[in-house]
């Protein structure tokens, strides 16, 4: 992936197969660190799973025989020296504390590090995908945080969908103006 | 500055809508959003879609969403589109420049664009 913006929106897409109600994409910088945590309520994956979830040639689908996307994030993360971690708990075992968690780290200074990118493109395709679930988006510098919250935009639209759009070309201004906005 | 008061007048200019979205839409156009489409570019593929259905005013007969896997990796970006009565037809090594010729000769036009589509011989 060209950029780190595509493997967020690719993680976050497993999430909202999962049967995720709320996927939270958070991301965490400062001058050296970058920090991508995708949090889901979802199915959540067993304890064998999670240790096949890195594996390039597990996958659910049936289609083909490799599934790429953890996988990807996790080399895009290493290859700075920085580091990945997934979580995961099933929704047998935890019937209230259901989900799974990605979290990967990035040196920013290091020579392979992928630019992040356009995050406003994957926040706005992956709402216009899936106007049906909730996503939690903030991304965070020393002294500001930029953040869009799905669910406080539900209570304003009622049942006009997300991805009409009017909806999604605010969703894209809001984002913009927020990310423009210097200390 | 954009304001939760715009979303409030979309939703009051959308109630005013006679038609609802949903029952009007004759043609359907998935966009593949697995890994392989991701990495292949199939992001601004969908944009440059969605942009020119809304363009073309054809919001209230075409709806854009995604898929995962296909199938067909090799050809990603892939875009399908589904119109009833009619088969199913599939832009293959899509790009945003060919979805926007697309969108007016097919979706605006009803003319199938045959040099993007995939050719059974090749799979």
């Amino acid at each position: 992936m060209k950029e780190l913006s595509l493997n967020i929106l690719d993680v976050a897409e497993n999430s909202v197969k999962a049967g995720a109600t709320l996927t939270q994409i958070h991301i965490d910088e400062d001058d050296s660190n970058l920090t991508i945590s995708i949090i889901d309520d979802g199915c959540g994956m067993s304890e064998e799973v999670v240790k096949s979830v890195i594996d390039p040639f597990y996958t659910t689908r049936t289609t083909r025989k490799v599934g790429l996307g953890v996988p990807l994030l996790k080399l895009a993360a290493e290859q700075t020296e920085g580091s990945f971690e997934v979580h995961s708990k099933t929704k047998e075992e935890y019937p209230d504390d259901h989900g799974t968690k990605v979290i990967a780290k990035f040196n920013k200074n290091h020579l392979d590090f992928t630019p992040l990118g356009d995050v406003i493109s994957s926040i706005t395709t992956l709402i216009q995908g899936h106007p049906d679930t909730d996503f939690l988006f903030t991304h965070s510098f020393a002294k500001r945080k930029i953040e869009l919250d799905t669910r406080k935009l539900r209570e304003v639209l009622g049942d006009v969908p997300l991805n009409e759009y009017e909806v999604i070309k605010w969703i894209e201004e809001f984002l913009k103006e927020q990310y423009a906005e210097e200390n | 500055m954009k304001s939760l008061a715009e979303l409030q007048a979309i939703k009051e200019k959308m109630q005013n809508k006679v038609v609802l979205r949903e029952g009007s839409n004759e043609i359907r156009v998935v966009v593949g959003m697995a890994t392989c489409g991701i990495a292949a570019g199939a992001r601004p593929v969908l944009n440059a879609l969605v942009e020119s259905v809304n363009e073309l005013g054809l919001s209230d007969k075409v709806t854009v969403s995604q898929t995962g896997c296909i199938g067909i990796c090799q050809f990603e970006p892939v875009v399908e589109v589904f119109e009833a009565g009619k088969e199913k037809v599939t832009y293959v090594k899509m790009t945003a420049e060919k979805a926007r010729e697309v969108a007016e000769a097919h979706l605006q036009g009803g003319k199938v664009l045959t040099d993007y589509t995939l050719d059974q011989g090749e799979l």
